[in-house]
């Protein structure tokens, strides 16, 4: 595949945030038949450099050239006229609408000059689109019914219609089973091979080894490094990364295993997931493992309480237990620091210390009424053990980083003193410092005798931290890897449906 | 990470810096000068205004509505909104006005009226917190049914006769000065300020407001929270009810007729968010007074009362629409600043 | 109600199942006063109905934008006491200038709601209740307190609506032309569309370039222009204006939009549904003395509708979520 001229020239990016520096200088190539992959950690600033080419944020500094034309994009609608389409990350769809006017919605073609809509030619056109990528979707159907990964293609049929010339891509794959992923991977290939640029985000290096022709690696909002895929190994590509070797990143403690402290067995629900059992052991980090949408967060939420309607028993020690509310769950000693940091974990409009002792608010009022020492000093203490950065106490917690504001939630639960803690995706989206830390302190918690589920969708934090992992494809366990036995291609093969685990 | 806490225990202070005077720039505070401008500009166009016992009675006007402004404050705090609140006042009259026929003592009279105001703000709750329905929905709902069923059994008539005994609640005094009301208003508002800022439930309120998800997660029992406060305010509704009946002293299916938008602009006058999660009572507290001082001060000047209703309109737009320009002005002012490094 | 379930989920849709629930309701009071289901009967309620129709499809536009306007039924007095003044004032104005000069007007205050709701961003039901309060309170300094009594309004202003056309009020006739218009407007323009796309996700409304600010805007001035040709209809219709018009009515509009399958939530609902809506309520009130039940039931009645109806809608508004579990059969190819 030969490349074509350059299509797209962005020159010296930089962007800052409060507290944070999300692009510093950063300069990026992309031209017409080529698939240029972008790595880089959760937070290294992937999607920063998304948004400034969507026009969504502004950058502080540099240029952004397209076929050579300097563009300057105030609103999204800018770079959708230049040509730039991006499939993002949480697709944005309108679920009540049809897949024709999704795909048109903004944009809608008019019948002759009139004001009219011309629906005809929507159908017809999205039919088209969707018959070129050959899937089987009805225009006529509502987004609402749609699968995730039928959602994701019709991300793609989106900029198809507009035709776009630069095609961004944001994990497309990080939900999908192999079988879609070798569907999306042929879509991309026929994109390139129309003559367009595509930026390629990915965590999963198969894919980016299967289908980019350039990388371009971002650490901390600096370009580490660039280049063409076939002069690089993965051990370089993650070494750019993270600016270290694997084997430092995950400071995994050994702790002698002890007794089952929870079982879950044949936990099952209507449309989430079916067929749960497994045990954790005191001192013991259990990992689970599986793409976005596997059903994981659905298990822990339901073990937590939070989700009522399932069937299946639950029982610590030995002891059976009953659960129908979290209130109930951490009465038996159970804490979960949910996935979504900023919906479920934080109360960010409140306070560091409202947010750190909204758990455990009975026992430190007595009789019912607030007393700010007492807060204060399970405050202080879990800021200090988990090395919490702000200016006071009472600062809300959205003016925390994301690492911060992730602290502050896990030192909620800490305070509770629980005897199982699940993490669902604990490092998701923060900073490599507060990353590390929230690793070391994983190793913490399982010294002093606690049982730790860690969910994670990155297969290098499983295989660095668990003792044991569990890996989940649409909502079923499908395999159980010992932290011998657990290698990449293994655990990636199983989560992805092709076959079962041992 | 040894040397990271202990940076950490020193770098981080207990509360935030502030100087005195950025207790003026809080809304309690703004509402305050209003208020002291009110008093002014009144006691300057009317000898009548400074008059004590005239200031006293003028509290009748609106001692009812600020009851009612109470429970609604938290619940408005909790993301919840109740449109069916004068509606229950009428359900709570008409009820009480059959049992006066039926020839209830004065102390029955005040349970029944308590108590249908309550039964009505759990039908509320049952519906909202307990089957997940829109609160804004099933409140229009409830206010179209409440003062219906009132309309059903009173048709055009009025019931007025009601034991003498009754008229203390809504016409008598306290040390033959103060109305009993008012005084009943006074109390309840340190309790309802207590309970939101001293205690537990307060922060639990506060919580589901911010975040209902979040708190949820955290083992607060979200539904049964809401499902509380529905009915706590009707029952406050139904001591509004038993006021304001005991003061005119009849019952007709419109009485406390468009009540709900009045209490309701107290309520985010007071600086109480529509969307949740802020919120004090103080300024609720303040909010009533100054509508009530307004009112009063238009009223010795025979200003109309409808006329008041553009100038509680026009305040409610203006005042929150202040921190929100202010905010804009503030960050396009922060954007210069930083475009020109 | 279940047979509104029943029939919504086998027909799929709201509208058609509404209609049956309507001739349903139909049969039922034909058979107890069967002159109620004549021609003339229907065309008296359609033309009682028009006012609540208009004003629901207007309310539809606002709340499909996940937003609230409280303050219609104000509107729908204030610029029908201007206009009534103005006709007092200019008796030889024709028809058509009290037409426009509604529409304008009420468009104006219109735009006061939109300015604040799209533009400084306020929360859409605090501007609308204080606006409420304003356009109310105004309609008494406009008209210093007095009523404008039939005598004083001109013959053209007060006898339009009930004129007639090929057979039909002119009052129906004007509600026959704005409801198909606002649904071509609603189903077939790109405006209209995206009032769809600010209710069912307003991110991504704006990724996909949708002016949002300048689509509430117009929202909420559409709404007030409506609201307003209402305004010049109902004080001609009634040859009377005073302060107290139309008073209440912002929430049994809502009820219309609620009961007609429009989601409070935004992004939801149709115009034939809000229509529909505001019929079923249209009907209830013209029956009720059919009947010979009294007049006093009608407020209960449409109280007890409109949660049978929040409790319908959530039903068939639930049966999204993920879905992860997929059942061999279940597989698409």
């Amino acid at each position: 595949m030969v490349a074509g001229p350059v299509l797209l020239n962005v020159r010296g990016l930089s962007k800052q945030f409060p507290g944070v520096k999300a692009l510093d200088d950063v300069s990026l190539r992309v031209r017409a038949g080529e698939v240029m992959a972008l790595v880089g950690e959760n937070g290294a600033g992937k999607s920063t450099i998304v948004k400034i080419l969507t026009g969504i944020y502004k950058p502080d500094a540099g240029t952004i050239e397209i076929a050579g034309t300097p563009m300057q994009f105030s609103r999204p609608t800018d770079a959708w006229a230049a040509g730039i389409s991006a499939i993002h990350q949480e697709t944005s769809v309108f679920e009540d609408l049809t897949v024709g006017e999704n795909i048109f919605m903004g944009h809608q073609p008019t019948r002759g000059r009139g004001p009219l809509v011309d629906w005809k030619g929507i159908h017809r056109r999205s039919a088209e689109i969707l018959d070129r990528m050959d899937v089987a979707i009805s225009t006529r159907s509502l987004v609402r019914e749609l699968s995730v990964a039928e959602r994701h293609i019709l991300g793609v049929a989106k900029a198809l219609a507009h035709d776009a010339q630069i095609v961004i891509m944001d994990e497309p794959s990080a939900s999908l089973s192999r079988k879609e992923i070798d569907h999306l991977m042929v879509i991309v290939r026929q994109l390139r091979d129309e003559g367009k640029g595509i930026i390629f985000i990915s965590h999963k290096f198969v894919e980016i080894f299967e289908i980019a022709d350039r990388y371009a690696v971002l650490r901390d909002g600096q370009l580490v490094g660039e280049g063409n895929v076939a002069d690089v190994t993965q051990d370089e590509l993650v070494k750019l990364m993270v600016g270290r070797s694997v084997e430092e990143v995950f400071p995994k403690v050994d702790v002698p295993i002890g007794d089952v402290v929870l079982e879950v067995s044949h936990f099952t629900h209507d449309t989430e997931f079916e067929d749960i059992s497994f045990t954790l052991r005191k001192g013991e980090i259990l990992g689970f493992y599986g793409l976005v949408g596997s059903g994981r967060s659905e298990v822990m939420q339901s073990i937590f309480g939070v989700t009522r309607s399932r069937s299946g028993t639950l029982s610590m020690h030995g002891r059976p237990i009953k659960i129908s509310s979290p209130s109930e769950a951490m009465k038996h000693g159970l804490a979960l620091v949910p996935e979504d940091r900023q919906q479920q974990g934080a109360i960010l409009p409140l306070s560091i210390r409202q947010n750190m002792t909204l758990a455990l608010i009975d026992q430190l009022s007595p009789r019912g009424f607030l007393s700010r020492r007492r807060e204060l000093g399970v405050t202080r203490d879990m800021g200090a053990r988990l090395s919490i950065k702000a200016a006071h106490w009472d600062q809300q917690v959205d003016e925390l980083s994301g690492g911060n504001q992730q602290k502050v939630v896990i030192g909620k639960w800490l305070a509770t003193r629980p005897e199982v803690m699940i993490l669902d995706e604990p490092t998701k989206g923060i900073d490599i410092g507060s990353k590390a830390a929230v690793h070391e302190f994983m190793g913490e918690l399982v010294a002093q005798g606690l049982a730790v589920i860690l969910v994670s969708s990155e297969l290098e934090e499983v295989r660095g931290m668990a003792d044991r992992i569990i890996v989940m494809h649409e909502g079923r366990i499908c395999g159980e890897f010992s932290r011998d036995e657990a290698t990449a291609e293994a655990i990636v093969t199983v989560a992805s449906g092709a076959q079962a685990g041992p | 990470m040894s040397t990271n806490a202990s940076e950490g225990r020193a770098a981080v202070r207990d509360r935030a810096a502030e100087s005195p005077w950025s207790l003026l720039r809080r809304w309690e505070a703004i509402l305050l000068v209003f208020l002291g401008i009110v008093f002014v500009i009144n006691s300057n166009a009317t000898p009548y205004f400074l008059n004590i016992y005239n200031l006293a009675d003028s509290t009748f006007n609106f001692s009812e509505k600020a009851i009612i402004a109470l429970p609604m404050a938290l619940v408005i705090i909790a993301r919840d909104i109740d449109i069916s609140v004068a509606s229950i006042i009428a359900l709570s009259s008409m009820l009480m006005g059959l049992a006066a026929e039926a020839g209830l003592g004065v102390p029955g009279l005040v349970v029944v009226g308590l108590a249908t105001g309550a039964t009505a703000g759990a039908f509320n709750g049952f519906l909202i917190a307990g089957l997940g329905l829109p609160a804004i929905v099933v409140t229009i709902g409830t206010f179209t049914l409440f003062r219906g069923i009132a309309f059903v059994a009173l048709g055009d008539g009025a019931v007025t006769q009601y034991p003498a005994g009754l008229a203390y609640f809504g016409q008598g005094y306290i040390g033959g000065l103060i109305p009993f009301e008012f005084v009943l208003f006074l109390v309840l508002a340190v309790i309802f300020g207590v309970v939101l800022h001293m205690t537990v439930i307060g922060r639990r309120i506060y919580a589901i407001g911010n975040n209902p998800v979040a708190a949820r997660f955290t083992g607060i029992r979200v539904d049964r929270y809401r499902f509380v406060l529905f009915c706590l305010t009707g029952l406050m509704s139904g001591l509004a009810a038993v006021l304001l009946t005991s003061r005119i002293g009849s019952t007709r299916p419109n009485i406390a007729l468009g009540w709900e938008l009045e209490i309701i602009t107290m309520v985010v006058l007071g600086g109480v968010s529509i969307l949740g999660g802020i919120g004090t009572i103080l300024g609720v507290v303040i909010a009533v007074l100054l509508v009530g001082m307004v009112t009063f001060g238009f009223g010795l000047l025979n200003v109309p009362g409808i006329i008041m209703t553009v100038f509680i309109g026009s305040l409610l737009i203006v005042t929150i629409s202040i921190p929100v320009v202010i905010q804009a002005v503030r960050v396009r002012a922060a954007a210069r600043a930083s475009s020109r490094r | 109600m279940n047979p509104a379930a029943l029939l919504a989920t086998v027909t799929g849709r709201r509208e058609p199942a509404l209609a049956l629930l309507i001739v349903l309701l139909l049969v039922l009071i034909g058979l107890r006063a069967p002159f109620f289901i004549t021609l003339d009967s229907f065309e008296g309620v359609l033309t009682d109905t028009s006012i609540l129709m208009m004003l629901a499809v207007a309310e539809m536009l606002v709340i499909l934008t996940r937003g609230i306007d409280l303050s219609l039924a104000a509107n729908v007095a204030l610029t029908g006491m201007a206009m009534a003044l103005l006709s007092q004032a200019y008796p030889d104005l024709p028809v058509i200038a009290y037409v426009v000069g509604a529409m304008l007007f009420g468009a104006g205050l219109g735009a006061f709601n939109g300015f604040f709701v799209a533009v400084v961003g306020l929360p859409p039901i605090v501007v609308t209740l204080g606006t409420l309060s304003m356009f109310r309170g105004l309609v008494f300094v406009l008209s210093g307190g007095a009523w404008v009594n039939k005598h004083e309004m001109s013959v053209t202003y007060q006898t339009f609506p009930m004129n007639r056309f090929l057979g039909l009020p002119h009052l129906l006739w004007i509600a026959i032309i704005v409801i198909p218009l606002m649904w071509v407007f609603m189903r077939h323009t790109k405006a209209g569309r995206s009032l769809y796309a600010i209710g069912g996700n307003p991110q991504a409304a704006r990724y996909v370039g949708v002016p949002v600010a300048a689509r509430l805007f117009m929202a909420y001035a559409l709404a007030g222009l409506i609201a307003g040709l209402s305004g010049y209809l109902w004080t001609a219709r009634f040859a009377i204006a005073y302060t107290e018009i139309a008073i209440g009515l912002e929430l049994v509009v809502i009820a219309a939009c609620v009961i007609g399958g429009v989601s409070i939530a935004g992004g939801v609902g149709t115009i034939p549904g809000a229509v529909l809506g505001a019929l079923f309520l249209g009907i209830i009130a013209n029956a009720l003395p059919v009947m010979g039940w009294s007049p006093f039931w009608k407020q209960a009645i449409s109280g007890a509708i409109i949660l049978v109806a929040v409790v319908v809608n959530s039903r068939s508004e639930r049966r999204k979520g993920k879905i992860i579990v997929r059942r061999a059969e279940e597989h698409p190819r």
